[in-house]
């Protein structure tokens, strides 16, 4: 084994040689610029990680890497990282997706590829609208949304992403915004070094088709009172001065305030990332804006057993019992008879 | 009516014996003549096979749409097909003498289980007065068991249930069957064994029952007389059976084997391809990776990843599924990753006629995509050359680094036949290189082109995990060389061109295409696929009344193979025969100006030997 270090990489070593070709001012830039900052502090080597992606404007993402990538057709990242990772689980796989490629047509491969556990990164663009094709409603556009295809408003109800990869029993689950960067950095920092499928939905602002989608949770003057950022161990407060804070009432949150005194940090409800019962995560997913502070951060961080190495074992265990297998002894099988 | 005759036995000599074994679902019709094949393979004869079931798992009980039958042809010539006229009917019910009885022979013998020939039977079946009792069967030699009876007199001290005891009576079957054309009872009692040693009652009775029938054969004197037919003579080799499913399976690994490769067969169930992944996932210790998928749409997704990343990858599938994979396709082909998608293909269109055979996704196979999106195309011809189909088809991807559709059918690939096992030191050797070093041209620029091609305009298959060859990939319009997107309109048409070319000089790596019968003559019979083993035999018969037919059986659908036009032009007329409306007819016409003549079935049944023969006399009498 070489004793040489790996070269230290920085985030211009993650950088590809094509002009990229999102609008101006699109989120994706700030997305884009904190993964290729996260990258180098994994001490992974450039040619071992691979960036796969389905259609939209999140799925150009791997051309701008520096790595190996794939962008694949509309939905199906998460089944082509399935099999990349399957072939060669050595690598580091990330998934990039939007809300219209992950959640529409593609939501049948994003379940399975959570409640499969591989260990595959995903990141979900939510901009709640169809940059690519100009600006259709998504499936987690809110309701009454006007668009080109609904000008009289959207009539069904939105997806809500964490609900759904909760559901399906991610073992990893935080989301972000992309004007908070260093709190994006962390959790793709996070998802990275979990062990197992991790999935992080990063609220991503259109700037031409949905501007200001997210104001709520990235304006000064408002984001604190309508954000709570969640941390494992501590007490759910928010707000501008810390003076609110979610409280558990029966099986529901509720706001409480910490100013008048009869509410203690101790009554409020404690984040913890790691329960093996999803519910709670399930229900800070459905702590909504207006309504609810929209939680920020991890959500959910549990071990859970993975694909890839319950394949691995399978075929471990079968060579132990059965030995390396020799193509005369299949052909061989069942009755024989020489002519 | 002729019935029960009480004679003393001879034994008559027979070249080959058709029988069908015919039943309720439940009846255990397909164990029965799995085991009669078997025991006939054993003995020495050639065997072909024709399972034939309903896709409803237990349709109601004694309905015709519940009717599962299974044809057993063996002889001691070679055969190619399961038989086109039945010599011999077990029939377990009035629905199964119903659905069944038309393909019986003049004077074959039928034999009835007459205990299941109840008032309610009859009904179910349609059937207004018992057959058994009027002149319905005159034309054949009737003889009436009473199997549900005997099997129940002969069990009566075992400690099975009555529904165990009246499932033995296929044992009965089996058994009388045996005696009557001299098949040992030792290979049937060997299985029995061994299938149920954990449950010694339910062996003791099968054994039992099995016996009784034997028995039964040689002690009711309804029979006029046995019969015999001798080994074939198959040219020297050690065989097995093999259904073309299982070949499938053992063609993938063994190409994996060959390739220095791991292979991974990403698959989502689906009639009749399913045994295929079945097959595979028991072939863990080969280090094979099987994946089931959530859909069709992952089964190739997954595959395409894992080709991307170095795997030799497969996918599988039928008709229907073939469908929803086209996108993806598209993607293989844009990609120019290496990738073998299995067709067993079956009745359409949708979900169609699932446990039927059928050869009409040619064309989906040649042009289901969207876009200008060759690709290769193969078909297997017998169950056991889907072994060699499968080989070829792995070696053709990862040489020329492209998707190959492999095309089987329903047909062969459940029906049976005895395989020469092949020397695996005889197998070819399938080269794969991937790039370890930059491609650049001294052009000064530093990197490495993904889509940079040899003389077969083949880019290199660089694997994730090597240093200095990061790349992308993805379904956007390329750039030759660089492999970035480009919208540019004649490097679009460059691509379009050079994709086309890529698997047009695909031609130079494949052989000519050969000829049964004389290299010219009065008509050449074209086929493709299962249809091998019907069109052979037609051709051998007419041939042998010395007519000027030969046969040639196309594998390489596209491209084809070289000296096929030439080949077309020998012959004063042609005739394609295939089991759809005329797809390849279609694309001959089309691609060699070729006016040729047309067989055609659709009926979900694989052709009759006597069906091809007429046709040719027909055209030949033109």
């Amino acid at each position: 084994m070489s004793t040489e270090a790996l070269p230290q990489l920085t985030a211009k070593d993650f950088a590809s040689d094509q002009e990229i070709r999102w609008c101006p001012g699109c989120g994706d830039y700030a997305i884009l610029a904190q993964v290729k900052k996260v990258m180098p502090e994994l001490g992974i080597p450039l040619e071992k990680m691979v960036f796969v992606s389905g259609i939209g404007c999140s799925s150009r993402f791997p051309y701008y890497m520096n790595t190996y990538g794939f962008h694949s057709i509309h939905g199906r990242a998460p089944a082509v990282a399935t099999g990349v990772k399957l072939a060669n689980p050595e690598l580091t796989v990330f998934v990039v997706t939007g809300d219209g490629d992950g959640l529409s047509i593609g939501g049948n491969h994003l379940i399975h590829a959570i409640r499969r556990n591989l260990d595959v990164n995903i990141l979900l663009f939510n901009n709640r609208i169809y940059g690519l094709t100009k600006g259709q409603y998504s499936p987690t556009s809110e309701i009454g949304k006007k668009t080109k295809s609904t000008p009289m408003g959207s009539v069904d109800n939105p997806l809500h992403p964490l609900s759904i990869a909760i559901g399906a029993e991610a073992s990893f689950v935080a989301r972000t915004v992309d004007r908070n960067v260093q709190h994006m950095a962390q959790m793709i920092k996070r998802a990275a070094e979990h062990k197992g499928t991790s999935f992080i939905e990063i609220y991503q602002n259109c700037n031409i088709f949905n501007d200001g989608a997210f104001l709520f949770a990235t304006e000064k003057d408002q984001k604190d009172d309508t954000t709570v950022y969640i941390e494992h161990g501590k007490p759910m407060i928010f707000g501008k001065d810390n003076d609110k804070g979610i409280r558990l009432n029966g099986l529901e949150p509720e706001i409480v305030s910490l100013k008048d005194g009869t509410t203690k940090e101790d009554d409020l409800l404690f984040h913890d990332e790691k329960l093996a019962e999803p519910s709670l995560a399930y229900m800070l997913s459905r702590m909504r804006y207006p309504e609810f502070p929209e939680p920020m951060g991890v959500l959910r961080c549990v071990d859970q057993p993975l694909f890839e190495l319950g394949m691995q074992k399978q075929i471990d265990d079968a060579i132990k019992a059965k030995g390396p297998g020799k193509l005369e002894d299949i052909l061989l099988e069942g009755d024989t008879w020489d002519v | 009516m002729t019935t029960q005759t009480k004679t003393p036995k001879s034994v008559e000599q027979r070249t080959d014996v058709t029988i069908r074994f015919a039943g309720d679902s439940g009846d255990g019709m397909q164990l029965t003549g799995t085991q009669f094949t078997r025991t006939s393979a054993i003995f020495g004869n050639d065997i072909s096979t024709f399972p034939d079931f309903p896709a409803e798992i237990r349709a109601p009980a004694g309905t015709l749409a519940g009717v599962s039958g299974f044809q057993v042809h063996f002889g001691s010539e070679e055969l190619h097909t399961p038989g086109d006229i039945v010599d011999t009917l077990v029939a377990f019910n009035p629905a199964a003498l119903k659905k069944n009885i038309d393909d019986v022979a003049e004077g074959g013998l039928v034999i009835v289980n007459e205990d299941s020939f109840g008032a309610t039977d009859l009904k179910k079946a349609g059937f207004a007065t018992n057959p058994l009792d009027d002149d319905t069967l005159s034309k054949y030699r009737l003889i009436r068991i009473p199997a549900t009876k005997l099997t129940k007199e002969a069990l009566k001290d075992s400690p099975l249930g009555a529904r165990a005891v009246d499932r033995c009576k296929n044992f009965f079957a089996l058994g009388l069957v045996s005696w009557l054309y001299g098949r040992p009872l030792e290979p049937v009692i060997d299985w029995i064994d061994k299938k149920f040693g954990k449950n010694p009652d339910v062996a003791d009775a099968n054994r039992a029952v099995l016996k009784v029938g034997h028995a039964y054969g040689e002690t009711c004197e309804y029979f006029e007389h046995t019969y015999r037919v001798d080994k074939a003579s198959l040219p020297a080799g050690k065989y097995r059976r093999i259904a073309g499913n299982d070949a499938t399976a053992l063609g993938f690994v063994a190409a994996a084997k060959l390739a220095g490769k791991e292979l991974f067969y990403g698959s989502y169930p689906i009639t009749p391809a399913s045994d295929v992944l079945h097959a595979l996932s028991r072939y863990k210790h080969f280090r094979v990776k099987t994946f089931q998928a959530e859909d069709e749409i992952a089964a190739i997704c997954s595959s395409i990843g894992a080709a991307f990343a170095g795997d030799l990858a497969t996918t599988g599938t039928s008709g229907p599924g073939l469908a929803l994979k086209g996108e993806a396709l598209g993607l293989a082909v844009m990609t120019e990753l290496p990738l073998v998608v299995l067709n067993v293909q079956r009745g359409g269109p949708s979900t169609g006629l699932p446990t039927k055979t059928e050869q009409a996704d040619l064309f989906q196979a040649m042009y289901g995509r969207n876009g200008e999106c060759p690709l290769i195309v193969i078909a297997a011809k017998s169950p056991s050359d889907c072994f060699d189909a499968a080989i070829e088809a792995c070696r053709l991807a990862v040489k020329h680094m492209t998707p190959v559709i492999l095309l089987t059918d329903g047909y062969i690939a459940n029906g049976e036949e005895p395989w020469s096992i092949p020397d695996v030191n005889k197998l070819p050797k399938i080269e794969v290189t991937h790039p370890t070093k930059i491609n650049t041209n001294g052009d000064g620029s530093e990197g490495f082109l993904p889509y940079k091609r040899d003389e077969n305009l083949v880019r290199p298959w660089a694997l994730p995990g090597t240093p200095t060859l990061q790349h992308r990939i993805g379904g956007l319009e390329k750039q030759d060389g660089t492999g970035n997107v480009n919208y540019e309109p004649l490097n679009h048409e460059h691509m379009i061109a050079t994709r086309a070319k890529k698997v047009a000089l695909v031609a130079k790596d494949i052989p000519d295409q050969v000829v049964e019968g004389p290299t010219e003559g009065d008509l050449l019979v074209v086929g493709w696929g299962g249809t091998y083993g019907a069109l052979k035999s037609a051709c051998e018969r007419v041939r042998g009344q010395g007519k000027k037919v030969a046969h040639c059986h196309v594998r390489h659908l596209n491209p084809f193979p070289s000296n096929f036009g030439d080949v077309l032009k020998r012959y004063k007329k042609v005739l394609v025969a295939e089991l759809n409306c005329g797809q390849l007819r279609f694309i001959l016409r089309a691609t060699y100006l070729v006016d040729a003549a047309a067989l055609n079935k659709v009926q979900g049944k694989p052709f009759l030997i006597s069906e091809v023969e007429n046709k040719i006399n027909e055209l030949l009498a033109k």
